[in-house]
């Protein structure tokens, strides 16, 4: 009464190959980072993953991409089976938050709270900083930037495409398979006979399919190309820059610079720091501290080492632009110039500033200053802010950072002035 | 780790389709397909299709699925069926020999339920059921890969369709009345009655019928009803709308009947197992595995618990009714056989629960209502003789499509605005309003001018607006 049931056997290679959901996996991936990038400002005022090297993997807690419907809500009732102790009143589970751990009866219509606990490693991370800044090309001046390595990767194959890319043997395929799948009837006994004349000699090496005998029937039966056969290389391009750049790190280390400016001053040069990196290859790192004369240090005193006495902003913007002059000449080194300081100046300094820095901004491809004052500090004492106001350089920014919170935003404020053409 | 050949497994097989064959069952061909876990994973993720469209939510499906699997928090079925002809089965690679008879079994049920119960009758065409999904696949990816559309358009659209496809028609075997149709009965009803004593009455004054709103009677199926009136929509917009659509619809008696089918199902394994004459061991660990599937899960509701009992009672009551049975529902009109036959063939969970579990059963499975109270859910009700039928009546209201919200759209209109506006018909139970406000925000994606949802919360009726300016809300009089 009933055809014969068939039965699939397992095969292994089968299963290694078919991993059908990777696709979706990969898309679903992405918008768990997007969800990353919207905490980003978050995860950035961590203190613990400034400073840490790139490897280092962090966890990052998120909430799950949620998939809305319309569905009810709080005050639903519902309905379960008992142990035959049911009494009214009996605690049987938790509302909301809990309401999974209920099985069946209620899961399927309560939203789900997931939360996925993400290993980011601090590179991706940066990444995904970095994408979430869609800034203006960065200027690059042509001798900055040579295309090193520009290649062509494939990558699949698509119904869509230009001609130059046709594959022709798999769209020959999909002729054939198309042929065979509207065969007619006589069609493919025509295949069998043709298949079973030839036979005898070829048996060996074509037991089942005889590709040619169909080929054969399709010639005399005339069977077109159709759009639906045309099968496209898919090419991706991949073009790599050689490309320097110089971050400049310019940081006041006087008396009045506490331990607490100094870790803001840090996180921000370590943003910038990463931030060019993803953008060009080769990029070089200068610490210059100031206090009333400055000097080219190291990165370990650059930030640990505390000096006293009074400052001189100029002597540090001066102190940049004899290290450019000597090493990297502008036309070949992208610069990124960054101070930070209390705004602590000596009054008698201020023009002195304000020139060397306009100097420093017509060469650098940005150049900014942070002022660090921790929240309240800002009413009694003097600020930089008010001079540099006068620096109308398009490529010059001044922040204000009041808290590590302030960094991401003051980050985004710099980077934003980036000469776009010179 | 498998303690068998599939060549035992045939054999089985052919000794269970005999026995199933005796008992009346009536199936598609069938096909098996032994898979490992990770291919078990990866159906799950697609309800079980060989191919389906791609879209992020089943990669979240898989990686879900996935860690709970390794956490050993969920184990995996140890089957799953589709509804195809011939239908399609997978069988876990490394289950013992009697988990594989049990589930070939249980299979066969399943299968015969497809073939004959009119929710899948009517609504699905199981011969077409894997080229159906092949297609719509073929589609949305082509779609993707169209350099003028691509992944991200694509995506845009069907995550809002996701968010509303629950939103369409519930008994699909009822047909849809096309609006020339319901012009026709609008007018129809306009017209005055009959009335032998109108010289008394004096002639009713004629109230002219109202038939240029669209729609003119409340739509259900809100995507369609979008696809069809919203002129600024491309061609494939229209077409991932009506694939998200036909999708649903396809899944919709699976969702109607699950109570009955894994009821039906587990029935017949029971009995085909037994009829096979199992040596002892065998015969034990069925017991086992048999109960382990079968237990009730206290707090909450096991559809193959609920739907054996109740196809057991059924035959039960049929064949040797106590004599307050007869008392109380009159004598059995059918031999228990025949009822169950006609039993699957005519009913859905809703009308099944409503009609075959009784009080005598609700009682003995100790079924009680609880309620959110504070952080707790409280038992207010339990299966005694005030309770129980309060009980029922909620079991009945969350089974199938009970528990998606009933919305409609009332007017295209509204306004003279083009505003869309939907109407969730309230029955005690309100809408959570995080995933309200962002699914209306999905039909405004897709309807392009502003959507407004009438509901009630807390006792109140509301109204909740989104437009361009976003999402707002005020209360209605």
């Amino acid at each position: 009464m009933n055809d014969d049931t068939i039965f699939r056997e397992y095969r292994p290679s089968d299963a290694e190959r078919s991993d059908r959901s990777a696709g979706d996996r990969l898309r679903h991936r992405e918008k768990v980072r997007e969800s990353i990038r919207e905490n980003i400002a978050d995860i950035i005022a961590e203190e613990s993953i400034i400073g840490k090297n790139k490897d280092k993997v962090i966890k990052v807690p998120l909430r799950g991409i949620k998939e809305y419907r319309f569905i009810y809500g709080e005050n639903t009732p519902g309905v379960g089976e008992g142990d035959g102790e049911a009494r009214p009143g009996q605690v049987v589970g938790k509302t909301g938050k809990d309401g999974q751990g209920k099985g069946d009866g209620r899961a399927g219509d309560r939203p789900g709270v997931d939360y996925y606990e993400t290993d980011v490693s601090l590179e991706e991370l940066i990444e995904i900083m970095f994408e979430d800044l869609e800034l203006p090309n960065l200027e690059r001046r042509a001798l900055r930037e040579i295309p090193s390595d520009r290649s062509t990767k494939r990558k699949g194959y698509r119904h869509v495409g230009i001609r130059v890319r046709l594959d022709k043997r798999r769209t020959a395929r999909q002729r054939v398979m198309r042929a065979l799948a509207t065969g007619r009837r006589e069609d493919l006994a025509q295949v069998e006979s043709t298949d079973e004349n030839q036979g005898a000699a070829e048996e060996e090496l074509q037991p089942q399919h005889a590709p040619g005998a169909v080929l054969q029937t399709l010639v005399k039966r005339r069977f077109p190309f159709h759009q639906d056969d045309l099968r496209y290389k898919h090419l991706e391009t991949d073009i790599r820059e050689d490309s320097n750049a110089v971050v400049i790190c310019i940081m006041d280390t006087s008396g009045s610079m506490d331990t607490m400016k100094k870790y803001l001053a840090r996180s921000f040069f370590f943003l910038l720091y990463q931030f060019i990196s993803t953008r060009y290859r080769n990029v070089e790192i200068v610490f210059i501290g100031h206090h009333t004369e400055a000097s080219e240090v190291t990165e370990e005193e650059f930030f640990h080492k505390g000096e006293s006495g009074g400052t001189f902003i100029s002597s540090g913007y001066q102190k940049a632009l004899d290290i450019i002059t000597e090493r990297y000449h502008p036309s070949l080194w992208n610069i990124y110039a960054f101070h930070c300081s209390d705004g602590d100046n000596f009054d008698s300094d201020n023009p002195a500033a304000l020139r060397t820095a306009k100097e420093l901004a017509e060469i650098c491809n940005l150049f900014g200053y942070g002022e660090i004052k921790p929240l309240g500090s800002r009413y009694y004492e003097s600020s930089m802010l008010n001079v540099f106001r006068r620096l109308d350089e398009p490529n010059f920014q001044a922040v204000l950072i009041e808290r590590k919170e302030d960094i991401w935003p003051s980050f985004k404020a710099f980077l934003s002035k980036d000469r776009v053409k010179e | 780790m498998a303690n068998y050949e599939v060549s035992e497994l045939v054999d089985w097989d052919n000794r269970i389709r005999e026995k199933a064959a005796e008992f009346g069952l009536d199936w598609f061909p069938q096909e098996f397909e032994i898979c490992d876990h990770n291919g078990m994973l990866g159906y799950m993720a697609y309800s079980g299709m060989p191919s389906h469209y791609p879209h992020w939510s089943f990669g979240k499906a898989y990686e879900k699925l996935k860690t709970l699997y390794d956490y050993g928090v969920n184990g995996l079925p140890y089957e799953m069926v589709i509804n195809s002809n011939p239908a399609i089965a997978y069988l876990m690679r490394d289950n013992t020999l009697l988990l594989q008879i049990l589930t070939i079994a249980h299979v066969y049920g399943h299968n015969d339920f497809f073939k004959n119960n009119f929710t899948f009758k009517s609504a699905t065409r199981a011969e077409l059921t894997i080229e159906f999904f092949k297609a719509h696949a073929m589609r949305v990816r082509r779609y993707m890969e169209d350099p003028s559309i691509g992944v991200e358009k694509v995506e845009r659209i069907l995550d809002a369709a996701h968010a509303l496809s629950w939103q369409c028609r519930r008994n699909l075997a009822i047909r849809k009345l096309s609006h020339d149709e319901q012009v026709e009965r609008a007018i129809e009803g306009a017209q005055p009655r009959p009335d032998p004593f109108q010289r008394l009455h004096g002639r009713p004054e004629f109230k002219e019928p109202e038939t240029r709103k669209i729609p003119l009677e409340p739509d259900e199926d809100v995507l369609l009803f979008i696809r069809d009136h919203n002129p600024f929509l491309a061609e494939w917009e229209k077409d991932l709308l009506t694939i998200v659509d036909e999708e649903t619809k396809f899944f919709l008696p699976m969702m109607e009947t699950k109570i009955m089918n894994e009821g039906w199902a587990s029935y017949w394994h029971k009995k085909i197992v037994e009829a096979l004459d199992l040596e002892q061991g065998l015969r034990i660990e069925f017991i086992v595995r048999h109960n382990q599937v079968l237990r009730p899960m206290p707090g909450s509701i096991n559809p193959y618990h609920v739907g054996f009992k109740i196809w057991e009672d059924l035959y039960r009551r049929h064949t040797e009714p106590t004599p307050d049975e007869i008392k109380k529902y009159g004598a059995p009109s059918k031999n228990g056989k025949d009822k169950l036959f006609e039993v699957r063939e005519v009913e859905r969970d809703t009308s099944f629960l409503r009609r075959y579990l009784t009080e005598e059963l609700m009682r003995e499975m100790d079924m009680f209502q609880y309620e959110p109270r504070g952080d707790e859910l409280v038992i207010d009700k339990v299966s005694d003789e005030d309770g129980w039928k309060e009980i029922k009546e909620t079991l009945i209201k969350s089974v199938g499509t009970g528990s998606i919200p009933v919305i409609k759209v009332e007017d295209s209109d509204f306004g003279h605005n083009r505003t869309l506006y939907l109407k969730h018909y309230h029955d005690g139970r309100d809408l959570l309003l995080e995933y309200a406000e962002k699914s209306l925000a999905f039909a405004y994606r897709l309807w392009g001018r502003e959507c407004v949802l009438e509901t009630s919360l807390q006792s109140k009726r509301s109204l909740l607006c989104y437009n361009e300016r976003g999402f707002s809300m005020r209360a209605l009089k």
